[in-house]
C-alpha cells in the first residue's frame, strides 16, 4: 500500500533523516515511534509531500509519488501536528474547504462532511466556530479534515498531543473504527502505550535512523526479559542478595528486590515462571501475592538505544 | 512595593525589548526616519541643496517689448521653472499635473498695461491657468509675476517706449495703478468641473491603507505556514501556484472592494467625480490591487516570522505612501526626490487616480500607471516565488 524507500533529508550540518525506509501493508496500523527530534515528523512531511527529500521515494499502490499535483497524493489524509483549522469558521466551513481541496463539491462534500463530523461526535457542533470548541473536540475536527476525500491512508502525526485523557479515549475510538472500516494508519507519536494499543506493526526511529521495524509482539521479543512476574513474599531473606540464586536458573534475565516486591524478568514465561516458584518453595519463601506483565515499548526503547523516551 | 521585585521586572521588560532586535529598529528608526523625511521636505536639509521650482509655462501671445521682459524676468526667477508653450499643450499639461501654472500674456498686454499704468481705465488681462491642487504655488507664482511685470512695464514707461509718461502730459499729476489684471482658471477634467480637494486625499488615503491590508495578507501567509493549514494545503493534490495565486486573487479582490467602498463613500458624501477614463480609473484600481497582492507575497518572504514581517513591511509602507504623495504632494519635495518618487509604485498609484479622477485623463494616459504598476507586481511577484519557503514539516 505504501512503501518508504531510503528516505534522507538534510538541514544544514543536522542529518534529520537517513536511509528511512518500512513498508505498509493495506489495512495495517503502523506506529512511528521515537522520541521528539527523532525525525518522525519530518518523515511523514516527506511522505505527505511537505518536505523534498534529498535521496528516497514514496510509493503509494506501486507508483512512485512525484510532484504536488500528483493523483496518488489522494490515496492520503494527513492529521498534521499542528492545528489545520481556521478558528472564525464554523466546523462546517472548515471541512468544506478541506474537502475542496481535494475537489470535492455539492452533494458529495456534503455527504463526506455528514459522515466525517458523524464519525468524530461533532454533528451536533456543525454549525459552531472552532474558535468555541474545547482542544479535544479541536483534535476530533482536525481528524475529521483529513477523512473527507476517503483516504485509504491516514497520515496520523502525533494527534493527541495536549489533549485531555477523555479525548484522548475519543481520538482512539475514531481510529479504531477507521482501522475497522480498513483503513491503512501511520501514527506518529513518542506515546508508547498509544502505539501499543492501535499499532499492528512498529518503527522505532532515533536520531533519524530506523532501529527497529517489526510486529509489535517481535519488537517487544528485542528486549531480553519480555516478560516481568513480580512476586510479594510474606517472608523476605536477609541480606542484598538473598533471592540473587535466582539468576543462576536458566531463562531468568534478570532479578531485583524493589520495596515490597520481587521482580523477575524472563523470556518465556510457561518455561521459566515454575523454576522460580519452585527455587522460593525450596528456599522457604512463602509468595502471598503473585503477577505477570509483558515488557512495554519504553522497555524496549531503553534498550535499544539506552535512553528512556520520556527523558529526551 | 518590593524595589526588589519591581526592579527585577523593569530589568525582565528592558532585556526583552532590547532582545528584539525588530522591535528596536522600528522603535528608533521609524521615527528618526519619518521625522527627518519630514524636516527635509518642508525644511530643506541645507541651503546648499536646490529648492524645488514651480513648473511654469509661459504663453506669449504678445511678442512685445513687455511681454518679452516678463517673460525674461520669470525665466532668471530660481523659484521658476519655465518653458515656452502654446496654449492648447500648456492646458495640457497643467491638466496632467505636468506644469503647475501656464502665464497666458495676449496680445496687447504690453501696450494697454503701459497706459493703464497711469490712467487706469481698460486694463489689458492676463489669464493664470493652474492646477487647483497646487493652490499655495498659485499664489507664490502670481506673487513674483506681479513683481516683475510691474518691473517690466514701469522700465518700459519711463524709458518712453511705449509713450506713456508723454501721454500724462505737462502739469498734469501722475497716479500708478496695476497696469493689468489676471484671470485665474483651475484646470481640471473639463470646462466647468470644479476641483475637489477630496479626490487626492481619497486616492492617498486608500493607497495607504490597502497597502497595510496587503501587510496583513503576507502576514497571513506566515501565519498558515505555523498552523497545520499550511500542511493541509501542501499535501492536497494542488499546486504551488493554486496555494499562492489564491491567496493574491484574494488579496487583490479585498484591495478592490475597498477601493470601490471609498471611492464609493468620497462619491456620495464629498461628490468626487471620476471625471476621466472610467475603464483608465478602473484599470488603475485593478493594477493597484494587483500590485498590492504581489507587495503582500513579498511581506511573506522578507520576514521569517509573523511578528518580524509585520515591523518590516510597516516601515516600508510607511516610506512608501511617503514617497508616493499619499501624505505630502510630492511637488513639495525636492527635485530630486520628486525624480526618484517614480521608483515606487505609490507615486504611480496616487498619481494614476489622480489622473483619472479630477484630472479627466483618458485610458490611454492611464496606460502608463497601469504599466509601471504591473511592473512592480511582476517585479515583487517574482521575487516572492524566489525567495518563498516552501518546505515545511507537517
Amino acid at each position: 500500500m505504501l512503501e518508504v524507500r531510503g528516505l534522507h533529508k538534510r538541514y544544514g550540518d543536522l542529518v534529520a533523516v537517513q536511509e528511512v525506509s518500512f513498508t505498509v501493508r493495506p489495512g495495517e496500523a503502523v506506529g512511528l515511534l521515537g522520541p521528539n527530534g527523532a525525525g518522525k515528523t519530518t518523515t511523514v512531511s516527506m511522505i505527505a509531500g511537505l518536505v523534498t527529500p534529498d535521496a528516497g521515494e514514496v510509493r503509494i499502490e506501486g507508483g512512485v509519488v512525484r510532484g504536488e499535483t500528483d493523483p496518488l497524493k489522494r490515496k492520503m489524509g494527513l492529521v498534521p501536528q499542528d492545528l489545520a483549522l481556521h478558528d472564525l469558521l464554523s466546523a462546517r466551513d472548515n471541512l468544506a474547504l478541506f474537502g475542496a481541496l481535494y475537489g470535492m463539491r455539492g452533494a458529495e462534500l456534503r455527504r463526506a462532511m455528514d459522515a466525517a463530523l458523524d464519525l468524530v461526535g461533532l454533528a451536533d457542533r456543525a454549525k459552531d466556530r472552532v474558535s468555541a470548541f474545547s482542544g479535544g473536540m479541536k483534535r476530533r475536527l482536525n481528524m475529521a479534515g483529513a477523512l473527507l476525500h476517503d483516504p485509504a491512508i491516514l497520515l496520523l502525526d502525533e494527534p493527541t498531543v495536549g489533549v485531555d485523557p477523555q479525548s484522548r479515549n475519543a481520538i482512539f475510538d475514531n481510529l479504531e473504527e477507521l482501522k475497522r472500516r480498513g483503513k491503512t494508519l501511520v501514527y506518529t507519536t513518542h506515546y508508547m502505550e498509544e502505539a501499543e494499543r492501535l499499532c499492528d506493526r512498529i518503527v522505532i526511529v532515533d536520531q533519524g535512523k530506523v532501529i527497529a521495524n517489526d510486529s509489535l509482539e517481535a519488537v517487544r521479543r528485542l528486549v531480553p526479559g519480555v516478560n516481568v512476574i513480580e512476586i510479594e513474599i510474606e517472608n523476605p531473606g536477609q541480606g542484598a542478595e538473598w533471592y540473587g540464586g535466582l539468576r543462576a536458573l536458566d531463562g531468568v534475565d534478570s532479578a531485583e528486590w524493589q520495596g515490597s516486591l520481587l521482580r523477575v524478568t524472563m523470556r518465556d514465561l510457561t518455561e521459566t515462571s515454575p523454576g522460580v516458584l519452585e527455587w522460593l518453595r525450596a528456599h522457604g519463601y512463602r509468595c502471598v501475592h503473585l503477577a505477570s506483565q509483558r515488557a512495554d515499548l519504553e522497555t524496549v526503547f531503553l534498550t535499544l538505544t539506552g535512553r528512556s523516551v520520556r527523558n529526551l | 512595593m518590593s524595589f526588589t521585585a519591581f526592579s527585577a521586572l523593569v530589568r525582565r521588560d528592558l532585556r526583552l525589548f532590547f532582545m528584539d532586535r525588530r522591535a528596536v529598529i522600528m522603535s528608533f528608526v521609524a521615527p528618526i526616519l519619518i521625522a527627518s523625511f519630514f524636516g527635509y521636505v518642508f525644511g530643506g536639509a541645507s541651503a546648499d541643496q536646490p529648492a524645488s521650482r514651480i513648473a511654469v509655462a509661459a504663453i506669449d501671445q504678445d511678442r512685445s517689448a513687455i511681454s518679452k521682459h516678463v517673460l525674461a524676468a520669470l525665466g532668471a526667477d530660481k523659484a521658476l521653472e519655465v518653458k515656452s508653450a502654446d496654449l492648447e499643450a500648456a492646458r495640457a499639461a497643467v491638466r496632467g499635473g505636468k506644469t503647475t501654472v501656464a502665464v497666458v500674456i495676449p496680445a496687447g498686454f504690453g501696450d494697454g498695461a503701459a497706459k493703464s499704468l497711469f490712467r487706469g481705465g481698460d486694463k489689458p488681462e492676463m489669464q493664470l491657468l493652474y492646477d487647483p491642487s497646487h493652490n499655495a504655488e498659485l499664489a507664490m507664482v502670481r506673487g513674483i509675476l506681479t513683481q516683475h511685470v510691474m518691473e517690466a512695464v514701469s522700465s518700459e514707461a519711463f524709458s518712453g517706449g511705449t509713450g506713456g509718461t508723454g501721454g500724462a502730459g505737462p502739469g498734469l499729476s501722475m497716479s500708478f495703478s496695476m497696469p493689468y489684471t489676471v484671470r485665474e482658471e483651475a484646470v481640471t477634467a473639463r470646462q466647468g468641473v470644479k476641483y475637489n480637494s477630496m479626490a487626492h486625499s481619497f486616492a492617498g488615503m486608500s493607497v495607504q491603507f490597502i497597502l497595510f491590508m496587503g501587510i496583513d495578507a503576507g502576514v497571513m501567509v506566515l501565519l498558515l505556514r505555523r498552523s497545520g493549514v499550511w500542511s493541509r494545503m501542501r499535501a492536497a493534490p494542488i499546486s504551488r501556484f493554486t496555494i499562492i495565486g489564491s491567496r493574491a486573487a484574494s488579496s487583490a479582490i479585498v484591495a478592490m472592494m475597498i477601493l470601490c467602498v471609498v471611492f464609493g463613500f468620497a462619491r456620495v458624501v464629498f461628490g468626487v467625480r471620476i471625471e476621466g477614463s472610467f475603464a483608465g480609473f478602473a484599470g488603475v484600481c485593478i493594477a493597484f490591487a494587483i500590485m498590492t497582492a504581489a507587495f503582500g507575497l513579498l511581506v511573506a518572504v522578507l520576514g521569517k516570522t509573523p511578528e518580524a514581517a509585520r515591523g518590516i513591511a510597516i516601515l516600508a509602507t510607511l516610506l512608501l505612501v511617503m514617497l508616493g504623495g499619499s501624505w505630502v504632494p510630492t511637488f513639495l519635495f525636492p527635485q530630486w526626490l520628486q525624480s526618484a518618487s517614480f521608483a515606487v509604485p505609490t507615486r504611480w498609484a496616487v498619481d494614476g487616480l489622480d489622473a483619472t479622477i479630477w484630472r479627466g485623463a483618458s485610458f490611454t494616459a492611464a496606460l502608463g500607471p497601469i504599466a509601471a504598476m504591473l511592473g512592480f507586481a511582476v517585479l515583487f511577484g517574482a521575487i516572492a516565488l524566489w525567495r518563498f519557503r516552501w518546505d515545511g514539516p507537517a
